[in-house]
């Protein structure tokens, strides 16, 4: 069983939590991933590695809530444990295991959207422990659903910020920030490491092919297991087919066929939906008995 | 003097139209009145056929004998002496091809039914609480073992037995391997059977940790340098699943056979109370014939839909069990036999709307003495359906041997191992089951972690 140690609200529907889960903390690089299992019954879903503490042994997670699994690790607070947290799972970033002075000579740009901005936090903090330096764009629906931006500001050369209704930096999609960025304030860069939601990373790869600049992207297919035993996970990358679990979950975003992968990741929805729904009952019910008492 | 004739005693099945929509045991086993005089067939041969057909030499017609006698406590010691698992070989054994297959009784009539007997007295002294060993005291010395399949339960109990400190790590949060994610429920019952087998290793004090995947959570050098462990038994099995590199392999709709029983079995989702979702068309087509496609298929049936095998070579070439493909039939699904996908088909939303399969004629026999399969020109046909399930095999999971170094594999990405010890190339490191084998079986495996054991044990000793 794996102790919640904290739980913090970041976002409306964006929580962070640290998990006991010494082993995991120990061996765990940025890039990876975890499953977890509320409880007995619950279903195995993956989640990245946020941040990790090899002293206190914990893992941070952090979690929009989309659906059922989600909303019910929502519900457990500080002292409840998850029945399943097993780790680190997937390749670590390639990065890490690149020469650090050829990696110190890259301008390396992140960007990162909505959920997706937490994983790239121990990307950057890695990069800047080794003296690297590199830029951010953070996407994000409005000023609130900003996530990680002290954090970020810490280990990062630039942070800028786009968001769809403008109420913080750029107004509009991270592409367009990056277009911008590019176009008129004379910017620079070698590689593109992209983490959030499918549909925006298919259109980073898009804009950053126009360029001609490395693209990484990390992918979140549905996955089981997580370790190549099911092949739920699985994604075409430059024509072959891969499984995300184990050989991603980075892949060169130019080669990824995302509309397949997007169409693959809704293959559970309708079953979801009905989930959610029941879900949702639940928990009204659970309400309503409390306003009677 | 010559036997009185008794029939083979057929064992209590459930209805097939009343089984084909649950998941309770299909076979209900005997009553010790049916054990009893099922037992009485066998001729307590002097050099018995069988047991040389058994892949771990049961003393088949000493346990039987045992039973003839009434003496249920001995039958069930004299299994132990060489099978942890009686339960569970009992019921998923190709008996057909192994002991049964030999028995003399079979030349001329019909074999005695082994498997179910074993069953029987596995069952029984499970239900008695019969203790086949203690607990030992420590003699200060650790094994690691990978995997909690059949391997390695097997080897962790008999080390456990001689005093070693033996823990299991185990990927998955449940211990079992395949019979825990990939054999279901009406085959092999998961609480009643599976979780008391482990209960009984545990029971040695041998301790399994799940959630841990070795070669990322924790190394098998980790394991010997920061653990301390003296030795370590690789038993992962082979989870990797193929598929056949066909268009439309990744339509929606399109899984393995590990993907879906894992999510049936292991995960529970036909049980409402659990949370996996699982996708069942009202037409499910299975590609192969093995035990995991068969298992697969009945499933699908299970969960309500119209389920076809689809296989490239004919009926008598089915890989699976006898008993299965029977089961199978009488539960109704449909075999497709000499026929092979070509490509899927997919609707505008990327859904899986048919399969394109051509028809195949046997050809010469080839080297192996298998008739290879070949096309039958002109023969294409579409197969509607909203399901498709590869069942085509599987092959180890290469992730331990990439971070191990000196582990080395062969080819087919099995791991080297003598087939003796089940040394690898590793010192200290051994290995068995379907890791080094390939896919095999469960007595093969639980026969290869009784051999590690004791080449463990010999190991740690000469050290
Ligand atoms: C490698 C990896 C890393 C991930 N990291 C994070 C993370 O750090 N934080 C986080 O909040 N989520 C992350 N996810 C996504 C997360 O696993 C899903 O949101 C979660 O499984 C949804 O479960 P649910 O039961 O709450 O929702 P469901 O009811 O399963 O789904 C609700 C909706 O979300 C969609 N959905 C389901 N699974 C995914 C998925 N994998 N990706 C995108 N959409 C999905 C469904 O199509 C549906 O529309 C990651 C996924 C992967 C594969
Ligand atoms: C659906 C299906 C039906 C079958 N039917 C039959 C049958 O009727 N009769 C028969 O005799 N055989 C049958 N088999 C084959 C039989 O189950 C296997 O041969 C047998 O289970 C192999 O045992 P094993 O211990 O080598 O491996 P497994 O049972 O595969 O166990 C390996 C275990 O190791 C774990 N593991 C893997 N990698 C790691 C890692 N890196 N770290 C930690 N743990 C790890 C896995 O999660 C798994 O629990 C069937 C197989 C399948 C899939
Ligand atoms: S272990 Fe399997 S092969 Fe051996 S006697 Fe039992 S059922 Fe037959
Ligand atoms: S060969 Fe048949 S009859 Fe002879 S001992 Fe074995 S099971 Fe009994
Ligand atoms: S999640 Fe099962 S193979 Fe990747």
């Amino acid at each position: 069983m794996y102790k919640i140690t904290q739980k913090k609200d970041l976002a409306p529907n964006i929580f962070l939590m640290d998990i006991y889960a010494p082993r995991v903390a120990k061996s765990a690089k940025p890039g990876q991933f975890i499953i977890l299992k509320t409880d007995e019954k619950g279903e195995r879903v993956p989640l990245t590695i946020c941040d990790y503490n090899i002293e206190k042994g914990t893992v941070t997670i952090v979690i929009q809530i989309v659906g059922a699994t989600t909303q019910k690790i929502a519900d457990l607070n500080v002292g409840e444990e998850l029945d399943t947290f097993v780790g680190p799972l997937g390749n670590p970033s390639e990065f890490i295991f690149e020469n650090l002075e050829e990696l110190k000579d890259k301008k390396i740009l992140f960007i990162a959207g909505g959920v997706g901005t937490a994983p790239v936090y121990p990307q950057l903090k890695w990069l800047h422990k080794n003296g690297v330096d590199a830029d951010i764009i953070i996407g994000a629906k409005s000023e609130n659903y900003v996530l990680f931006e002290e954090e970020i500001k810490k280990v990062s050369a630039n942070l800028y910020i786009a968001t769809d209704d403008g109420s913080r930096g750029f107004k509009g999609l991270v592409t367009g920030c990056l277009e911008d960025l590019i176009e008129n304030h004379d910017k620079h860069y070698d590689v593109v490491i992209s983490i959030g939601p499918m549909i925006m990373m298919k259109f980073v790869a898009l804009t950053t092919k126009k360029y001609n600049i490395k693209t990484i992207v990390s992918l979140n297919s549905l996955m089981v297991d997580g370790t190549g035993m099911c092949g739920a996970c699985r994604v075409t990358v430059a024509g072959k087919t891969r499984f995300t679990c184990v050989e991603g979950p980075e892949f060169d975003g130019h080669e990824v066929d995302f509309d397949e992968a997007m169409r693959r990741q809704g293959q559970y929805k309708t079953i979801e939906s009905r989930k959610a729904k029941a879900l949702e009952e639940k928990r009204k019910g659970h309400k309503c008995k409390v306003g009677l008492n | 003097m010559a036997k009185e004739k008794i029939d083979r005693v057929k064992a209590k099945e459930q209805d097939p139209q009343i089984r084909a929509t649950n998941f309770e045991e299909v076979c209900l086993g005997y009553t010790l009145e049916e054990a009893t005089r099922e037992a009485s067939r066998c001729l307590n041969c002097k050099n018995p056929r069988c047991v040389q057909a058994c892949p771990v030499s049961l003393k088949i017609p000493d346990f039987i004998s045992h039973i003839q006698q009434g003496d249920l406590a001995s039958a069930s010691r004299k299994i132990s002496e060489d099978s942890l698992l009686p339960s569970v070989c009992g019921r998923v054994c190709p008996q057909e091809s192994q002991c049964e297959g030999k028995c003399i009784l079979g030349i001329k009539g019909e074999s005695v039914s082994i498997g179910k007997l074993e069953r029987f007295v596995g069952d029984w002294a499970k239900d008695n609480n019969i203790k086949l060993a203690e607990p030992q005291p420590y003699n200060g010395h650790k094994v690691a073992v990978v995997g909690s399949g059949p391997a390695g339960l097997a080897c962790a109990a008999d080390l456990a037995k001689i005093g070693y400190g033996v823990k299991i790590f185990e990927a998955l949060h449940k211990a079992g391997g395949v019979l825990q994610y990939g054999i279901p429920e009406f085959r092999l019952p998961k609480e009643r059977i599976v979780a008391r087998e482990v209960e009984n290793v545990i029971s040695l004090g041998v301790e399994i940790e799940t959630n841990v995947i070795v070669g990322r959570t924790v190394t098998i050098d980790s394991l010997i340098d920061e653990e301390g462990y003296d030795a370590v038994f690789v038993a992962s099995g082979a989870g990797l699943p193929r598929f056949m590199g066909i268009d439309g392999e990744n339509l929606n709709g399109v899984v393995s056979a590990n993907e879906f029983l894992t999510r049936a079995n292991l995960m529970h989702a036909y049980d409402k109370d659990y949370d996996t979702p699982i996708y069942v068309g009202d037409r499910v087509v299975v590609v192969g014939g093995g035990n995991v496609a068969m298992d697969a298929v009945r499933t699908a049936k299970r969960l309500g839909s119209d389920a076809t095998i689809v296989y490239r070579r004919s009926e008598k070439e089915l890989p699976a069990r006898l008993e299965e493909v029977h089961h199978s039939k009488e539960e109704g699904i449909n075999f497709k036999m000499l026929t092979n996908p070509i490509s899927i088909n997919g609707d505008e939303k990327g859904w899986v709307k048919s399969i394109t399969c051509v028809q195949m004629e046997l050809g010469e026999a080839d080297a192996s003495g298998r008739r290879s399969p070949m096309i039958i020109e002109g023969s294409e046909f579409d197969i509607e359906c909203d399901v498709v399930i590869m069942a085509l095999g599987t092959s180890p999971n290469p992730l331990i041997s990439a971070t191990t170094e000196g582990l080395n594999t062969n080819k087919r990405g099995c791991i080297i191992a003598d087939d003796e010890k089940g040394a690898t190339t590793r010192e200290g490191v051994f290995a068995g089951g379907d890791a080094v084998t390939g896919a095999a079986t469960v007595i093969l495996a639980m026969g290869a972690g009784r051999k590690s054991a004791k080449a463990i044990d010999e190991y740690i000793k000469t050290k």
